[in-house]
């Protein structure tokens, strides 16, 4: 074989290859947004004061909750199961709150769900790392399970020691099962890779949901759920906490 | 001095330097890999725990050895678990109807023996916890035990270079997780079987029971057995036994996870291993010997919702009584409770000082 013939051999290859990695090139990188209202307002630790559905004012020093089972549904049935994805997101933390998912196949997804919290199996397995990690505070020793979400603040209302409110809502299991799974319409969202576009779902969280629909909390009363007593109540309200932000 | 001295004391150094290497951490508490093999008894069920999850290691297991029996899981270094789990006590704690931890502060229940807890499917007395690996967290988290924080024993053990270099070495991995301390831990305490008493013994044909014994084992067997069924002695199940709510501990039991009305004062039935040598008795250690147990359930004044199955273990006569002891006392596992693979790795160092 000639120069000439290497060179053209070698031609060839190269746009084989380049064909082939773009052929491959069906997944892509998909980023979910998660920002924390307050009604309309952003949420903002500890110096705003906001009011719930019966006009009580409130602080918030903590909000964390965990997000897993992310399922894309595409028309066609093509679905998209995230497993083995577990996230904390955290008021405090801003990388917390980004959800990244590569290799997410190229499709037009109709609708997204997930569980505000940890299903079943993920309680029962023992020692957990990485966001299970029990270490981070999310988690019952005595009564085994994961604490799917955490409120903390104050209220004038409240009649606890210190004004404070303290919502640790968890469980997998009677009597308090607060796994609850969370369906958005996200109207034909599209993910493409092959022109290396990131695709970016803003959902929005609603700390005033806790509160309200379809129980209305008055801190009076209800300053504090801490374990499977009234838990289900307030997981009832959660599963209304998000929305796809425009 | 000649050289004949010289000789004979650099002879003598060798000797003693070969003593003690024979007695030292590469003797008596060297754990090879045959030390860890995990050996189902003949006749037991399948364990619930899967080491599948948790291959054990020797390195694995010596190190959640050394944490076992180290009080650096406690927040001031005062409590390790072996402080209320005792090796001679089949790891229960001797004496104590409930066991004090840090400060000196009580908790509100016996500490239970830990023995073939790959077989248990729950842990505490209420059992409110579904998993091996994580009933650590309790003791070590528990503000009248250890008073500690997970992430803080971690940043602890991160920087003690042992404990680094050992989580290396069993785990591959410069970051010490909780994961791995509470594999670590669960090796340890996965591998603790007792399954060698004379009772065990009798099953396989190795020796015999006396005729109070006999006799101790069938009374046992119908009059206790439906509860402390199997060769664990316990179906796992819980139950009211009738015992008297204790006003200051205010235990309400099984219903405090359950949140059921119907499991108040519901206890998980203990396996009865050892039994003997796990003194006091009941989930608060009221009772200090066999024979206050016997006589409650036999005749003892019952009271609340309890099991309906104890009334036909009233009235047992005084031989029937002593004879139960005496088959209880066939449940101690001497083989157990001198397994060096258990022991305590610091005593050597300490008693040599």
């Amino acid at each position: 074989m000639n120069c000439k013939g290497v060179i053209k051999l070698v031609c060839i290859m190269a746009v084989v290859a380049t064909a082939m990695s773009f052929k491959s090139n069906t997944k892509g990188k998909f980023i979910i947004q998660f920002s924390n209202y307050v009604g309309n307002e952003k949420l903002v630790l500890d110096s705003s004061t906001y009011k719930n559905a019966l006009g009580q004012p409130f602080t918030v020093s903590m909000f964390k909750y965990y997000i897993s089972n992310i399922h894309l549904k595409n028309s066609n049935g093509n679905d998209y199961v995230c497993n083995n994805g577990y996230f904390l997101v955290d008021e405090e933390d801003t990388n917390s709150k980004q959800i990244v998912l590569n290799d997410v196949p190229n499709a037009n997804y109709s609708s997204i769900s997930f569980i505000l919290g940890v299903d079943s199996i993920h309680n029962c397995n023992g020692a957990q790392a990485g966001a299970l990690d029990p270490a981070n505070g999310m988690f019952w020793a005595w009564n085994t399970g994961y604490i799917f979400l955490k409120f903390e603040g104050n209220s004038p209302a409240s009649h606890s020691n210190g004004n404070t409110l303290a919502f640790h809502i968890g469980g997998y299991k009677q009597p308090a099962n607060c796994i609850r799974t969370v369906t958005l319409g996200i109207k034909s969202f599209a993910i493409k890779a092959t022109d290396n576009q990131i695709s970016t779902l803003n959902l929005k969280a609603d700390v005033l949901e806790l509160f309200k629909t379809p129980v209305n909390i008055d801190f009076s009363k209800t300053s504090s759920v801490i374990d499977f007593h009234n838990a289900e109540m307030i997981a009832d309200n959660y599963i209304n906490m998000f929305s796809v932000k425009q | 001095m000649n050289y004949r001295a010289i000789y004979i004391i650099l002879l003598l150094f060798a000797f003693v330097t070969l003593l003690y290497s024979f007695t030292s951490e590469n003797g008596y508490f060297t754990i090879t890999p045959k030390d860890v093999e995990l050996k189902i008894p003949k006749g037991f069920p399948k364990p619930v725990y899967d080491f599948k999850q948790n291959k054990i290691t020797p390195q694995g297991f010596v190190l959640g050895r050394k944490l076992f029996y180290d009080p650096i899981l406690s927040k001031d270094s005062s409590i390790s678990c072996a402080s209320c789990h005792q090796r001679f006590a089949a790891f229960a704690h001797i004496d104590h109807p409930i066991s004090h931890g840090i400060n000196g502060l009580f908790g509100k229940r016996n500490v239970p023996a830990l023995q073939n807890l790959i077989w248990d499917n729950s842990f505490m007395w209420d059992g409110g916890v579904n998993n091996l690996e994580v009933q650590p967290i309790n003791p070590i988290t528990n503000p009248v035990e250890m008073n500690e924080t997970l992430g803080h024993v971690i940043y602890k053990l991160q920087r003690n270079t042992e404990y680094a270099d050992m989580f290396k070495q069993a785990f591959g991995t410069d970051k010490i997780t909780s994961q791995q301390l509470l594999k670590a831990l669960t090796q340890f305490i996965g591998l603790m079987v007792s399954d060698n008493s004379r009772f065990d013994k009798y099953l396989r044909h190795e020796d015999t029971l006396s005729q109070a014994e006999f006799h101790g084992f069938q009374v046992f067997k119908s009059h206790c057995a439906n509860c402390h069924a199997g060769q664990l002695f316990t179906d796992n199940s819980y139950r009211n036994t009738g015992l008297k709510p204790d006003t200051a501990l205010k235990d309400s039991g099984r219903a405090a996870i359950t949140g059921l009305t119907d499991d108040y004062m519901k206890f998980k039935v203990p396996g009865l291993r050892n039994v003997a040598i796990t003194y006091p008795y009941m989930h608060d250690g009221r009772f200090r010997n066999l024979k206050q147990v016997i006589n409650h359930y036999s005749g003892g004044k019952l009271y609340g919702n309890y099991d309906q199955s104890i009334n036909k273990d009233r009235g047992l006569s005084e031989t029937d009584k002593a004879d139960i002891i005496a088959f209880l006392n066939t449940l101690t596992d001497e083989t157990f409770l001198h397994d060096r693979r258990f022991q305590d790795p610091n005593i050597y160092a300490v008693s040599s000082k």
